[in-house]
């Protein structure tokens, strides 16, 4: 463990498509064990941002990224660093579910496999699905379809899937946005179970979530230039209750956005 | 109503009247294209009763020889052993040392003799054939005209696809002509075109797909790609008889391999040849299966921190695979008809040696009906019919064996 508190810093992190800046001169310090959320109008950058944490941007064809993310004081766009190990740590749930075409024990035993998991699968299983809070729902239906599950049910089990290959940060893309509110208040209580133990990150357009669940918050907006950027980040608290910018007042109080 | 009309919309009455309309054109596009339909069914019923025409109908013919001036049990009777004794005894020596070096007399089998024994030895000579509408509609002006014409002939009805015509070999005779060499050698292109097309095809996509940055060159390898699927089929008969058939002989021919007795005219050309032909087909199809599978499957894999080949083998592949195997049935049905380029390439005309490996001469069921038809005699027709239902038959075999096996491997989940 390191001693700073911190699980994964940015330092003028920008992300470009081609010419265009999409996202300019990040810098945050997400806590460990804690949870933080972006938020921000639509098309202000943010899951740009968050796919930057775990370079799934890499797969855009025209993106790059400059600045650093460090993590461990290592940079994780750094020349010798292999993108597959940054997701290894770095977990990513979707916005939309997105369980495997197969079965809910293999949606969770894949990843531990292809990561070379030596332990028993049996209990890895059990273990992620009931951090998932899903154990009981489906523990007589392992071997049956994920897709036969509901859309909160499937969100769980990407969690699940993700917890299971044990990162070290998790990040969240609109996890429940594509759910009934009952789903997503599970999703919520089980966001907070998991950061006894995870560092999560997590974008979201629904403002009452971030000041519910998170502890941080990570304020965006376009600037003149269409480019994105953190115009505030503090505790989820002051956010909500005396920004310090006006465009943030403004946002979180629905006069805009 | 109450409510307010301020827009010009029409009402009332002149609502009924753009509304019935609006009907009036539906239901004539819809009959359009209920009438394309229909044309279409005609169309393929057409083709089917051509064919049927010319496989079945009444037959005239005559023995030159008795049966009886060779032997005084009844032909249908004989042993092979009865068979190969009236035949040495009856052929001349050369005859039957031909014979023998085509395929071995004590190993062909007693219905092969006994048609060696009516084409040799009893000659029976047709002496007019009949298609189906004809037969079935004209039975007693055909009896009458036969009885004045050939009054020694025997007239049946008969059906040329037999189960004979399927297990003979090819003869100079149509009566005694057999598809067996035919369909053993289409099978063994099709293989060969297909085991070669396949794997390439499909590596070929999944570089396209997964690997291949988006640039000038992959787009003009794309063009390009479509364009060949598009290149008439006797342009790849050339390259097959330019790169397979001449500089690749001594592969294509054994000799590589220490065969000795072939050049480079062997079914291995010709299946390489169409595996070519077919191969832009698979390419664009397995493209199309890849594109199709979500992005977020692949994501999902990236983001448990899979590499790309895990995500492609594990989870692209998977998915696409039933419309990739689509993809082959198209290419299986198109190298089983293609014909010029096996022309071209050299498929043999005349061979009455089963194909008994990849370095054997061949000849193909498209040939073989592409060679009758051409014949002048009607016989010669009604055996290409015969073979043509043969063929589709075959066709049809082949997709359903790789539709059940695409159905297989399409686990739904």
């Amino acid at each position: 463990m390191e001693n700073t508190n911190y699980a994964i810093e940015t330092n003028n992190l920008s992300i470009h498509y081609g010419n265009f800046t999409a996202v300019k001169g990040v810098n945050m310090k997400v806590e460990r064990q804690k949870i933080t959320a972006i938020i921000g109008p639509s098309g202000c950058g943010k899951s740009t941002l968050l796919r930057a944490f775990n370079r799934m941007n890499d797969f855009v064809p025209s993106c790059h990224v400059t600045g650093e993310l460090l993590l461990d004081n290592q940079n994780l766009y750094g020349k010798n660093v292999d993108p597959v190990e940054v997701r290894r740590k770095i977990g990513m749930v979707f916005q939309k579910p997105n369980p495997f075409p197969k079965s809910i024990y293999e949606n969770i035993a894949w990843g531990a496999r292809i990561n070379g998991f030596k332990g028993k699968m049996d209990e890895l299983v059990e273990q992620s699905l009931r951090s998932a809070a899903l154990w009981d729902e489906v523990k007589d239906k392992l071997q049956q379809s994920a897709y036969a599950l509901s859309g909160g049910q499937q969100q769980r089990l990407c969690i699940a899937r993700t917890i299971a290959i044990q990162p070290e940060i998790i990040l969240m893309d609109e996890p429940a946005s594509a759910l009934d509110p009952i789903s997503t208040l599970r999703i919520e209580e089980l966001m907070q179970e998991l950061k006894k133990n995870y560092t999560i990150l997590i974008v979201t357009h629904n403002m009452q979530q971030a000041a519910r669940a998170s502890d941080y918050t990570a304020m965006m907006m376009i600037d003149d230039q269409r480019a994105g950027g953190v115009i505030e980040f503090d505790d989820t608290k002051a956010i909500f209750t005396r920004p310090k910018d006006k465009r943030t007042e403004d946002y979180v109080t629905g006069r805009f956005g | 109503m109450n409510t307010p009309n301020t827009l010009p919309y029409p009402q009332g009455n002149a609502f009924y009247s753009t509304l019935r309309k609006r009907y009036l054109t539906a239901t004539i596009w819809q009959s359009l294209f209920l009438g394309s339909l229909l044309i279409a069914i005609i169309v393929l019923m057409a083709l089917i009763y051509n064919v049927i025409d010319g496989a079945f109908g009444y037959i005239a013919y005559e023995y030159k020889n008795s049966p009886s001036e060779f032997t005084a049990t009844a032909p249908n009777e004989l042993t092979k052993e009865e068979l190969l004794v009236i035949l040495k005894d009856n052929l001349s020596r050369g005859a039957y040392n031909k014979l023998d070096e085509e395929q071995t007399m004590e190993t062909r089998s007693q219905s092969d003799l006994l048609n060696l024994f009516f084409e040799r030895l009893v000659r029976l000579d047709t002496k007019q054939t009949w298609s189906m509408t004809e037969s079935l509609s004209k039975g007693a002006e055909i009896q009458a005209e036969v009885a004045e014409k050939y009054p020694d002939a025997v007239l049946e009805f008969r059906s040329w696809l037999t189960p004979q015509f399927l297990t003979a070999p090819m003869s100079s005779r149509a009566e005694f002509a057999g598809v067996r060499t035919a369909v053993l050698g289409s099978l063994w292109l099709v293989g060969i075109a297909i085991a070669f097309a396949l794997p390439i095809g499909t590596g070929a996509a999944i570089y396209l797909q997964e690997y291949a940055p988006k640039n000038w060159f992959t787009s003009i390898v794309q063009t390009n790609i479509n364009n060949l699927a598009g290149v008439p089929s006797i342009v790849y008969g050339m390259l097959g008889l330019a790169v397979f058939v001449r500089v690749m002989e001594s592969f294509t021919s054994g000799a590589m391999f220490g065969v000795t007795d072939s050049n480079g005219r062997t079914i291995l050309s010709a299946g390489l040849t169409m595996g070519i032909l077919v191969l832009p087909l698979i390419i664009i199809n397995a493209q199309e299966a890849i594109k199709a599978v979500p992005d977020s499957l692949r994501q999902a894999a990236f983001g448990v921190g899979a590499t790309r080949w895990q995500t492609i083998w594990h989870h692209v592949l998977p998915n696409a695979l039933p419309g990739i195997m689509t993809g082959s049935i198209l290419a299986l049905s198109r190298a089983l008809g293609e014909t010029a380029p096996l022309i071209v390439v050299g498929a043999s005309t005349f061979i009455s040696l089963d194909p008994d490996g990849p370095f054997s001469k061949f000849t193909a069921l498209p040939i073989q009906i592409y060679q009758w038809t051409t014949r002048a005699q009607s016989e010669f027709h009604a055996i290409a019919a015969s073979a043509i239902i043969v063929l589709l038959i075959l066709l049809l075999t082949l997709n359903a064996t790789a539709i059940l096996l695409r159905n297989r491997f399409q686990r739904r989940w």
